[in-house]
């Protein structure tokens, strides 16, 4: 599969439904931005999945940096009052 | 006593039968060769693709070869009509069971289908059998997708690299002699479009000329010229290329008569 190597990698983004959020679902090769959205409808959609698809060239994506996990996210870790925990919700509130 | 109404019902749903057979065995043979690249396609994306497509020819196939079997009244079935008919009660188009070769062979020939079948798809939602037009109207939006899909790699290969580029041309070449039956009526076609239950041939054909002469120019392809002998499989008429793919497809149910999953 040579041609495939060359192609750039898309990460694929569904929305299952109108109203929710498009989710990451995995990743297709495509030689372009048109055949990445056929890539994903063909390899991600067959089964109702979606009703609308985002892809986006894996190159495009800055991640943060697995090295710098203790800096970005350790300090959080003690901060437990940033959890909603302590208020009460009314019973009405179905969604939060 | 057979009253002059009777006659002419048993008439029009022999017509019905005949013209479900012609449209369900194209589906039904297209989907085949579809299905022949599964594991085998360029990439697992395009397996998966032209997969998907052969999937929405059975889906038709099935829809029709059961309405064609209920038109028949002998008790068969889709599947009996499917795995066990002979290649000379075929009645598909021959630009279907002309070989896969290579991927762009399978593209150039998916496109002349898929324009065929858009013009033909638009027409039948209004056929005045009902069961007709809504076959028609569902297959419809698989089939601007299918079309969608084997434009877009026309294009691209037409316009592609010097090679790609001599290699579709030569496709073309090769499949047009078997375009010309796309739009020139059988005697079904013919029966069906008096009666209301199709579109008339010849009023697809200058649309499907239209749409596909756009594509090629976009894909930088020569329109072919057309040639004088004319292919008849829509008239049971077709060479060792159906017989071979029949016998693949329906080995199981002859050497297993009535095996299931």
């Amino acid at each position: 599969m040579t041609a495939h190597s060359q192609w750039p990698l898309y990460e694929v983004f569904i929305r299952a439904r109108s109203g929710l959020e498009h989710k990451h679902v995995g990743s297709i090769h495509a030689a372009d931005d048109r055949m990445a959205i056929e890539h994903a409808r063909d390899t991600y959609t067959r089964r109702q999945e979606g009703v609308s698809i985002w892809v986006v060239r894996s190159s495009q994506i800055t991640a943060s940096d697995p090295a710098e996990a203790g800096a970005l996210f350790e300090p959080a870790k003690d901060k437990v009052y940033r959890h909603p925990t302590f208020y009460e919700i009314p019973d009405e509130v179905k969604n939060l | 006593m057979t009253s002059g109404s009777a006659v002419l019902i048993e008439a029009s749903s022999d017509i019905k039968r005949r013209y479900a057979l012609q449209l369900g065995d194209t589906s039904l043979i297209l989907a085949q060769r579809l299905g022949e690249w599964i594991g085998h396609a360029p990439a697992l994306e395009e397996d998966l693709a032209l997969a998907n497509i052969g999937l929405d020819l059975i889906g038709q196939s099935r829809y029709l070869l059961s309405y064609a079997a209920e038109l028949e009244g002998r008790g068969r079935d889709e599947d009996d009509l499917a795995f066990l008919r002979d290649p000379a009660d075929f009645a598909n188009l021959t630009l279907v069971e002309e070989p896969n070769l290579d991927f762009g062979h399978t593209i150039v020939r998916q496109f002349l289908f898929d324009a065929w079948q858009l013009e033909l798809f638009e027409r039948l939602q209004y056929s005045c059998d009902p069961r007709f037009a809504e076959l028609a109207a569902k297959a419809l939006k698989e089939t601007l997708y299918h079309a969608r899909f084997s434009t877009g790699w026309l294009v691209r290969l037409g316009d592609g690299t010097e090679e790609s580029h001599r290699r579709m041309q030569g496709s073309l070449d090769a499949l047009w002699k078997l375009t010309h039956e796309l739009c020139a009526p059988s005697d079904t076609d013919r029966a069906a479009a008096a009666c209301g239950l199709a579109p008339d041939l010849a009023t697809l054909r200058g649309s499907w000329n239209a749409r596909v002469e756009r594509v090629l120019n976009e894909a930088t392809l020569r329109r072919p010229v057309d040639v004088a002998y004319h292919w008849h499989g829509k008239r049971f008429q077709h060479g060792e290329h159906l017989s071979r793919l029949l016998a693949e497809m329906q080995i199981m149910q002859r050497s297993y008569p009535g095996s299931q999953w």
